[in-house]
């Protein structure tokens, strides 16, 4: 390997450090207009009129468009991009723009398009909207008793879906188990926040009927084709551009009312129009996570190996569909992953509210899921006065037992199987590298000088490389260049330079000579973007296969060209070269050679050009497992936690740059503590933010990070040729469990029992309290 | 009273003259009129630091000033860092190095917050690092790339 | 997030900004931009008039003179920070400002703006506070000193006359060698303080002889703790002593809001004076 697994310099940086990033509120047209939204400011409220005359009439507008305005122009009002399932009772797909009902602060009912964003403000605040305000939906729970305000008018009550993950006789289990131990857990994740908040810029060519939307998206064929239902026109009309993306998290893969509005609104009017979201918008506007309520049990026999888990979840699933009900399905199907639990069930309500959708954020329910689990185990631990690590020894499945087919069926219906990976081997290194044994004494020593300190340690398997495919064109051009051309989509997290790597490997290994063009619709024609850590996976795979393809049509071209056997020949930066000899051929010159001069027949037997297109299909996901191991302090008397330190030991299968991967997990660890520790979206009873700053919702800064000590296994997968399994989302997913486990183990003198995310020194001191 | 005002700021060296609302942000007129669009926006209410450039040396969230206070001020942003000629400054050779960025955004505000930082204190520890760029929010990297790079780079440029 | 319209004034005397702030209706000062930026973007204010008083060099100084220290109200920050004096002759005020939020705050952020803006979490107002400080305020009609205890006249509300504005604010200094210490309970580095205290401390013949001690986030303005200074006063420093005085501070008044309880403000009041005035005790110098 002389590129793959090297952490080569990326391809990203040097734009990005000299501030020629193009992002996409860096996107500037001739006769670009801006645009701002009047947005509800109640979650729930009848809208009886809306009066643009004030803000039609300041100068420097152009346009003021509400719903009324739009739907002569909209195919479909509707956004249905709900993910299939059984479980739906009810269909809330989101319109273009709100028309006699808002349910939500900050859900959108006119654009306004002006000069510049000052002026479109200004606008904005003098549209005249009569809001009726409505009863709310707030807790997702008390949503669904009965009597409870509906979110939407129409509905009948506020059970979007339900649906059970079952298998195995979970109430016999239960009825012999030797223990059943009960837990409660309260579980909140916030918002995507990226640096970047979401944008788009539309330009129509008005003579031909094309449009381009620039969007900060992550998922740019499923923008175009919502865009092409919606506004009633073909994929060839319509095409979508993924500019630089300042971060994206699982929010940006939505499509959103603002894209298709923005789109409109710039046809409307005839010139070219941006919208740049705010970050109070982003609060408001752009989908998150929220609340999950579990209610479990689990049931162990007398040597504390799992014999089943039960109980019910609430998801607050928010006032529209704009994702689906992956969300809380991965949270289910996660929690038994990685342990051999004979039976369970999990019966899941999806709650509306008047609040934002909810949509994955990185981690994607799987995070959740891991928390019910490992909160179980050490409840078991206590209860049976055993180590924790012991308690997961005697139940995780073993490395032999691998690949291990679980009883649990992925969204599209696939058996889970776990592919590849050694999780006892796992926290045995994780355990090793914290110190677990040492620390018992450790505490003893702090605890005699009034300090409180705790170990916790999770364990964590999440599914990556989400199917069925992605879509790469590699392509030698006559310039010797290498072309990448990929469905995949860029918001951070190295996809070119990962991409480049894959295929440079096979072309030559020279990283300078390789283009890689990713996220445009009108380069390449199918793709589905990034989410569920795929990018490596399935992007990879047809890069691979690509590439390969390539490279064997460039070097029977060669063999031809040069008179030589194929395994004769090497390529070596531009050049196709005989092994140990200095005859050779231009990769541009191979590229010329099929690309065919009227009147001359190719080479015998040649197909034209030196291009491949591959969507390698791969419908199982290829499992990443790993442990976190936390060590905690907690100052008693404030509740302030200081996470002393942190490990994690991974397994993403076969590493293609080591460094790549390990900022991937570091970002992920980030993450993860502001969900254990800081990241709380809070809403009152009126379905309002409280939270709707940066200062008020915390994300972690540089000084609260722990030192971290990563490990890394490499458990190939199977799966694909490359033997890689996705890392994006995985840093997340055990660590506001091991964070837990830990500030319940510093406080073990005080008989707490942490049973929510996130945990604040408010809290700590409450329980405290209590609990003594 | 006018809504505008003639303004003439020193930038990256350069001086720039425009008429501008009063209302306009120094980072709009520097991302907008003068088209340096290294300089990101990212909150507006200065938590995220994305920002950052610096007056008269001095680093500023360029979000809570306006461009008329600027006038007759030197301003520098991540534009100025890469000498003319070619190449990068030791601080972005350190951050491309060490993997300190990821999708970018932050970068150019978390640059000009460490210009400043270095150019006080030449041999920061890891803490003083990490609390030099406190007011400057990453979401993709977890800090340890950029706290690696900024270390790196004051040795570079004490050697 | 873009400001709304409004008129701006940069003023570059005192006294060309007293004939505005005479004359303009609803116009806000401009210091350093760090509390006031933010609510314009937001659109929380909407002033017709900004007054900026960043050209007017006069109002940024520090003066210091043998029983007190005098800083102008554009001051940054940063200068009180990086200002060796203060450090050495006033170090409760170099420890709070070092809390005060980041490096790009300070820079630009000023004394005489904190102290208006009259944050409850701010440290600046905590110290001025516990320094018994003298806010000079001025009108176009003349100028007038207000001690600091009654500065405050409600939440974020200086006890300011219309047409006035600050220009300077003396601290009385403590004796060479007296015990400091600010302590802040905050979630991160730089964010407001929940919950600050400052202890000053002189003693003398192994007793106290003299004590301030101040709260910050508990109520709308600082709270000068008096009850527990007379207790400290003339008593012998000792770990029981302070946890006692800790404890009086958590039965004091506290506020309730949707971000932070009464009763882990009081925690926060009862933890933090202990730890302050414990801290204080260790820095008083010894001969």
């Amino acid at each position: 390997m002389r590129v793959i697994g090297r952490s080569v310099p990326r391809l990203e940086d040097e734009p990005l450090l000299k501030g020629e990033g193009r992002f996409i509120d860096d996107i500037r047209l001739p006769g670009m207009l801006e645009a701002a939204f009047v947005r509800s400011p109640h979650a729930h409220a009848a809208i009886r009129g809306i009066d643009k005359t004030a803000a039609l009439a300041l100068p420097g507008v152009h346009a003021v468009y509400s719903r009324a305005d739009l739907m002569p122009h909209l195919a479909t009002e509707f956004m249905a991009v709900g993910l299939p399932s059984a479980s739906y009772k009810q269909d809330l797909n989101r319109p273009a723009l709100a028309g006699d009902e808002a349910v939500h602060v900050g859900q959108a009912l006119a654009i306004v398009v002006a000069d510049d964003r000052y002026i479109a403000e200004d606008a904005a605040a003098l549209v005249e909207v009569d809001y009726e305000p409505l009863a709310a939906a707030s807790d997702c729970r008390a949503a669904l008793s009965a009597g409870a305000p509906t979110a939407h008018r129409k509905s009948p009550h506020n059970l979007l879906a339900e649906f059970d993950m079952a298998y195995g006789g979970v109430d016999a289990a239960f009825a012999r188990a030797a223990h059943v131990f009960r837990e409660s857990l309260w579980q909140h994740r916030g918002g995507g926040h990226s640096i970047e908040c979401r944008g788009a810029v539309a330009m129509h060519d008005a003579p031909q009927d094309k449009l381009t939307l620039w969007s900060s998206t992550q998922m740019p064929h499923a923008a175009q084709r919502l865009l092409c239902d919606m506004l009633g026109r073909d994929e060839n009309q319509v095409r979508v551009i993924t500019p630089d993306v300042g971060g994206g998290f699982g929010p940006k893969l939505v499509f959103y009312p603002e894209d298709v509005v923005t789109a409109l609104a710039a046809i409307l009017v005839g010139r070219p129009v941006k919208w740049i979201e705010d970050r109070l918008e982003h609060f408001v506007a752009t989908t998150q996570e929220r609340d999950q309520y579990w209610d479990v049990e689990v049931a162990v026999d007398r040597d504390a190996r799992l014999l089943g888990i039960r109980g019910t979840m609430v998801h607050d699933h928010g006032a529209y569909t704009a994702r689906g009900v992956n969300l809380p399905y991965n949270s289910a199907e996660n929690a038994p992953l990685g342990y051999e639990l004979p039976a369970y069930r999990m019966n899941v309500k999806v709650a509306l509210t008047n609040k934002v959708p909810v949509t994955p954020v990185r981690g994607a329910g799987h995070p959740q899921g891991v928390f019910v689990m490992e909160r179980l185990l050490d409840r078991v631990a206590h209860e049976l006065k055993l180590d924790r690590a012991e308690v997961r020894r005697r139940n995780l499945v073993p490395g032999e037992k691998m690949p291990y087919k679980t009883k649990l069926k992925a969204r599209g219906g696939l058996t889970i199987e776990l592919d590849s990976g050694d999780f006892p081997k796992c926290q045995h290194e994780a355990l090793g590298l914290a110190g677990w044994n040492d620390f018992p004494p450790r505490k003893s020593a702090a605890e005699r000088e009034g300090r409180h300190i705790g170990i916790g340690l999770a364990n964590f398997v999440k599914g990556t490389g989400r199917g069925p495919f992605e879509s790469v064109t590699v392509r030698i051009g006559p310039s010797g260049k290498v072309h990448v051309y990929s469905g995949a989509a860029a918001m951070g997290q190295s996809t070119k330079t990962m991409l480049a790597q894959v295929v440079a490997e096979q072309l030559g290994a020279d990283l300078g000579n390789i283009t890689v063009t990713a996220g445009d619709t009108g380069v390449i024609s199918m793709g589905l973007g990034g989410s569920n850590s795929r990018q490596t996976v399935m992007a990879g795979a047809s890069a691979h296969a690509a590439a390969s393809k390539v490279r064997d049509k460039a070097l029977k071209v060669a063999s031809h060209t040069l008179e030589v056997s194929h395994g004769d020949l090497e390529i070596e930066g531009r050049e196709i070269r005989v092994k140990g000899s200095d005859v050779k051929l231009d990769l541009g010159r191979a590229a010329r050679s099929v690309a065919g001069t009227a009147g001359y027949s190719l080479p015998a037997g040649m197909a034209p050009g030196l291009e491949a297109t591959e969507h390698v299909v791969i419908d199982a996901m290829a499992y990443t497992n790993g442990t976190a191991v936390a060590e905690v302090e907690v100052d008693v008397e404030t509740g302030a936690v200081r996470i002393a330190k942190l490990v994690l030991v991974h397994d993403c299968g076969r590493i293609l740059h080591p460094v790549i991967v390990e900022g991937q997990l570091m970002g992920g660890i980030a993450h993860g503590i502001g969900n254990a520790l800081y990241e709380w979206m809070r809403y009152d009873e009126n379905a309002q933010p409280i939270t709707s700053t940066l200062a008020d919702y915390l994300l972690v800064t540089a000084p609260a990070m722990p030192p971290v000590e990563l490990g890394h296994q490499e458990s190939p997968t199977p799966l694909n040729a490359l033997g890689v399994k996705g890392v994006g989302e995985c840093g997340v997913v055990p660590i506001a469990a091991a964070v837990c486990s830990a500030i319940e183990d510093a406080l073990s003198p005080y008989n707490v029992r942490i049973t929510r995310t996130p945990i604040t020194p408010a809290d700590i001191v409450e329980l405290i309290q209590n609990g003594s | 009273m006018s809504a505008s005002r003639a303004i003439s700021v020193t930038v990256n060296g350069a001086r720039r003259e425009a008429e501008v609302p009063v209302r306009l942000t120094l980072a709009d007129f520097l991302r907008h009129r003068l088209e340096l669009t290294g300089t990101h926006v990212g909150c507006e209410h200065g938590v995220c630091g994305a920002c950052t450039v610096l007056v008269d040396g001095r680093s500023v969230r360029s979000c809570l000033m306006l461009a008329v206070q600027a006038n007759g001020r030197e301003i520098t942003t991540v534009e100025a860092l890469a000498p003319a000629g070619g190449g990068l400054h030791p601080l972005q050779q350190a951050f491309r190095d060490h993997h300190g960025l990821q999708c970018g955004f932050c970068t150019p505000g978390v640059l000009m917050t460490l210009v400043e930082f270095l150019s006080l204190n030449e041999s920061p520890s890891e803490a003083q690092v990490r609390e030099a760029i406190s007011g400057n929010l990453c979401r993709c990297t977890g800090y340890q790339g950029i706290v690696d790079a900024a270390l790196d780079a004051a040795k570079r440029l004490r050697a | 997030m873009k400001p709304p319209r409004f008129a701006y004034h940069d003023p570059q005397s005192l006294s060309e900004a007293l004939a505005l702030l005479g004359r303009l209706d609803n116009a806000r000062l401009l210091a350093g931009g760090q509390s006031l930026m933010p609510m314009l973007n937001m659109r929380l204010a909407t002033p017709d008039h900004i007054i900026d008083l960043n050209g007017i060099a006069d109002l940024a100084f520090i003066k210091v003179e043998p029983e007190a220290l005098a800083v102008g109200a554009m001051t940054r920050q940063r200068d009180v920070e990086f200002d060796a004096r203060i450090r050495s002759r006033c170090p409760l005020m170099h420890e709070a400002v070092l809390q005060v939020g980041h490096r790009q705050t300070r820079n630009r952020g000023t004394l005489g703006g904190s102290l208006c803006h009259l944050d409850p979490s701010a440290e600046l107002i905590t110290v001025a506070a516990a320094m018994d400080a003298v806010v000079t305020a001025q009108s176009k009609n003349g100028s007038r000193d207000v001690p600091f205890a009654e500065f405050p006249a409600g939440l974020m509300t200086p006890a300011l006359r219309p047409g006035e504005l600050v220009t300077a604010v003396r601290f009385p200094l403590w004796r060479e060698g007296h015990g400091h210490a600010f302590v802040e309970f905050s979630r991160r580095h730089g964010d407001f303080a929940i919950v600050s205290a400052a202890a000053l401390l002189e003693e003398a013949g192994g007793k106290i002889t003299r004590a301030s001690l101040t709260l910050g986030g508990i109520a709308p303005a600082p709270v000068r703790v008096a009850e527990v200074e007379r207790m400290l006063t003339g008593s012998v420093p000792a770990i029981e002593l302070f946890r006692e005085a800790g404890e009086a501070c958590r039965k004091l008044e506290v506020m309730e809001d949707v971000h932070v309880t009464a009763a882990y403000r009081r925690q926060l009041a009862a933890v933090l004076s202990r730890r302050a005035l414990e801290k204080a005790h260790e820095r008083v110098a010894r001969h």
